[in-house]
């Protein structure tokens, strides 16, 4: 394996669970609902994801208790912003913070710890392919099913008859509540969907990308998610690209920070950050206005009856 | 009383509905009775309960108590999909569409059933082509005129089938012409047995198409009765509880001094579906009021905001305000030469919908008495907007409201009487009375009078010919860009109006090749 491609895979690495953390934070955002919590149900996923498989000694049930975790922190979320029209802003800072402690205390016991790398899966005859091949086609299957998912996100939203009723109630909630669309159902189903993808993320980041579990180990890629949900304009595609182009900010930094340029380490540490700005600047220069979100995104919604 | 139906089962009857919001009782034991492939109109001022009728009716809110008998039947409509399935559509008066959503897709959500994107497509094409409700699927709704997205609602309820069709104010937005086609359509709807609500304050269109009618006021039934046998006078005085009165025309005027003037005026349109505005001519003298009829989307938007100086013009000449060349300056600038502006959108443009109305003075009034070295001066402002609640007769739930919390009607006459009550020289307005009350209706129209009788210019650019013919001293009409010659109100008619509008006056002339 060439240097070449070993950087490569690791920008594979780097961006998958941004990519698979932003999709679901895509899907919550469509519906209308703001979740600022996915750093913290991504923590909890992590922390929840490696202490099942270290106790357990599987991968699989490590991943079952990451998403399970998302998912419960996301139920913590829905009762506050739907249940009782709580700002959605707030509940979701308040969630990260408590995400971050929790995860912390929860994966206390498991600090040291470390996990055998995932066995990667080679798609027969594709894997063959020269660097492509080894690339995409002889990945661990987490790899597979973020690419499963942006597909999935994609068809699910633009072709499919529940994805049309989600991007309704996400456009405006008052109108869609007229023509008898279930708006709080289906918001609680993308706030779910939205914490089991950051959970299935954390648990990426502590079973494949480290294999072990240190507190704070997310390091704000729940917020860099959040980010690249506005990058895409609130389009899967769009994701996909986003996160790549954020994971080969975030390892090529790494390595022009070991090749020594002069440069001082903090400024290339802050480069995936600047490269977000520029894109959105470009993002917005060509559309000339922000486009892409949902009408009623933030706002809290109370049914008149 | 209701007329003669063969059928012997009505399809609806409300028994006793009352709808009750902690003290306040929006609807009052409702009694309500829709006959099979009857026209029904139900009447009354905003705020007279029709809206929660109707929610009640089409499932979006619960009655506090009372009985909804479908055909004989007791049933609980418990959600709009219920009164779907029960055979009832609903054309929204506040549009229920989804702004970034196309035409096809804001019609395949609201369908129940197996409805996909294709048979929507292809269904859309024989419905738009059978009632002359043409649409373009693919279009987005945000580049729609309200016309445009009225037929949405319109085609929408027509895809089900209904048999009981509600209707909301379903002309306002429509041309004469257009108007009696969707009349001919519910006429035909009717005949094939489909039961209409309709609701409107045009009492002439209700007689026009109606044998019965229910007068709201207060929530409560004021009276059930044949349209075509009562005059228009007394079923008005019915819905206010007192007489209407007409627009007291203007004390005769000789037209002084042009307060406003445009010399080809060309624009191009702001966004890709917008529409450009072509080589416009028009001017406005002190002591008159000037009309420009129109559909929707014709170009209104676009002159109203190169008028109003939202939107600047490359040369200063092109637009003269009491004599100034002020085409390249922005809003305050057009204000301190005496103009005033009162957009078409109340809540959002002419008003700020979460401040209260002592805060919403400070959008035109800013350069006045209301502030003073960049600081608010909040005692003049809450005196300023009392004055104004108290001199146009605004309605309020509570003592310096939020815009937000104001009935349609009356936020209008707020914002129109913010500005009238500068005293400008020049008034130029956006379809002031847009899905307004009659009461309020009146009290604007007679208020845009006065000001001209008292030697300001107003220019009122109006879809309500009705409007236009009781206000306007002279007339214009705007269709896709282009503005007709003016002329006195007199020689118009309103078919020639409608041509016009239609853009077949042009085609007729052969001045144009299209």
């Amino acid at each position: 394996m060439t240097t070449f491609e070993a950087i490569l895979l690791t920008i594979v690495t780097a961006s998958t669970p941004l990519l698979i953390a932003a999709l679901g934070e895509l899907v919550t955002e469509r519906s209308g609902v703001l979740n600022l919590g996915v750093e913290g149900m991504m923590a909890m996923g992590a922390a929840c994801s490696f202490a099942a498989a270290v106790t357990f000694d599987s991968t699989i049930l490590g991943v079952g208790a990451g998403m399970l975790a998302g998912m419960a922190m996301a139920v913590i979320f829905a009762l506050a912003v739907l249940g009782f029209a709580a700002n959605q802003v707030g509940s979701g800072l308040a969630l990260t913070i408590l995400g971050l402690g929790l995860s912390g205390l929860i994966g206390a016991p498991f600090v040291g710890a470390r996990r055998n790398p995932v066995e990667p899966l080679s798609v027969p005859v594709l894997s063959d392919i020269p660097i492509v091949g080894r690339l995409f086609f002889e990945q661990d299957l987490f790899v597979y099913v973020s690419f499963l998912l942006t597909v999935g996100v994609a068809l699910y939203l633009g072709r499919s008859r529940a994805g049309l009723t989600l991007r309704s109630i996400g456009e405006n909630h008052v109108s869609a509540h007229g023509l008898g669309l279930p708006v709080l159902r289906v918001r609680l189903l993308a706030i779910l969907f939205g914490g089991a993808c950051a959970g299935l993320a954390g648990a990426y980041l502590s079973l494949v990308y480290t294999r072990f579990w240190s507190p704070g180990m997310t390091a704000g890629r729940g917020w860099i998610a959040l980010a690249l949900v506005v990058f895409a304009a609130w389009r899967p595609g769009w994701v996909l690209v986003g996160a790549y182009i954020f994971g080969a900010a975030t390892v090529l930094q790494l390595h022009a920070q070991a090749a020594q340029f002069g440069v001082p380490s903090q400024l290339l540490s802050a480069v995936p950050y600047l490269a977000t700005i520029l894109a959105l600047l470009l993002l917005s220069l060509r559309h000339g206005r922000a486009i892409g979100a949902p009408g009623s995104l933030g706002a809290p919604f109370v049914p008149d009856r | 009383m209701t007329a003669d139906v063969s059928s012997s089962q009505p399809l609806v009857e409300l028994k006793g509905i009352s709808k009750r919001y902690g003290d306040l009782l929006a609807n009052d034991h409702i009694d309500l009775t829709i006959e099979r492939g009857e026209i029904h109109a139900l009447l009354g001022e905003n705020g007279a309960g029709k809206s929660t009728l109707v929610k009640i009716l089409y499932g979006v809110i619960e009655p506090t108590e009372g009985q909804i008998l479908w055909e004989g039947r007791p049933v609980a409509i418990g959600s709009p999909v219920e009164a779907r399935t029960l055979g009832v559509g609903m054309v929204f008066q506040h549009f229920s569409l989804f702004d970034e959503l196309t035409v096809a897709e804001n019609i395949t959500v609201a369908l129940s059933g197996n409805w996909t994107l294709s048979r929507v497509r292809e269904r859309l094409g024989d419905v738009s082509r059978a009632y002359g409700l043409a649409l373009e699927p693919d279009r987005a709704v945000w580049t729609l005129s309200a016309g445009e997205r009225q037929r949405i609602e319109i085609v929408r309820c027509l895809l089900q089938n209904p048999r009981l069709l509600i209707l909301d104010e379903p002309t306002s937005v429509l041309t004469p012409q257009e108007a009696e086609h969707l009349f001919v359509t519910l006429d035909k709807l009717a005949a094939d047995g489909c039961s209409i609500l309709y609701i409107s304050h045009k009492l002439e269109e209700v007689r026009r198409l109606c044998r019965s009618a229910t007068i709201l006021r207060g929530g409560r039934v004021v009276g059930t009765l044949d349209p075509r046998a009562r005059s228009a006078r007394e079923i008005a005085a019915m819905m206010v509880g007192a007489e209407i009165g007409e627009v007291r025309s203007g004390i005769p005027h000789e037209p002084k001094g042009d307060m406003l003037e445009v010399r080809g005026l060309s624009l191009a349109p702001a966004d890709v579906h917008g529409q450009a505005l072509r080589d416009i001519d028009l001017t406005a003298y002190a002591g008159e009021v000037v009309g420009i009829a129109g559909v929707a989307g014709n170009g209104q938007s676009e002159l109203f905001a190169a008028l109003s100086g939202e939107r600047t013009v490359e040369r200063a000449d092109i637009i003269r305000i009491a004599g100034r060349a002020c085409g390249t300056e922005g809003i305050d600038a057009r204000r301190r030469l005496g103009a005033a502006f009162v957009p078409e959108e109340r809540l959002g443009h002419a008003a700020a919908p979460t401040h209260r109305l002592s805060e919403n003075t400070l959008i035109s009034h800013a350069a006045a008495e209301v502030s003073r070295s960049g600081f608010i001066l909040l005692n003049a402002a809450r005196r300023l907007a009392q004055g104004i609640v108290k001199s146009f007769d605004v309605r309020t739930p509570e003592n310096d409201p939020q815009a937000r919390k104001l009935s349609g009607g009356n936020l209008q006459k707020f914002v129109i009487g913010r500005e009238i009550i500068r005293r400008p020289k020049l008034l130029i307005v956006d379809q002031p009375t847009w899905g307004v009350d009659a009461g309020a209706a009146r009290l604007i129209r007679q208020a845009l009078v006065d000001l001209a009788g008292e030697g300001s210019a107003v220019v009122v650019i109006s879809q309500d010919l009705d409007e236009l013919f009781e206000i306007a001293d002279r007339m214009a009409v705007i269709h896709q860009g282009h503005l007709s010659p003016l002329r006195k109100v007199t020689e118009w008619t309103k078919e020639a109006v409608g041509l016009e509008m239609l853009g077949e006056a042009q085609l007729h002339g052969a001045s144009h090749a299209v």
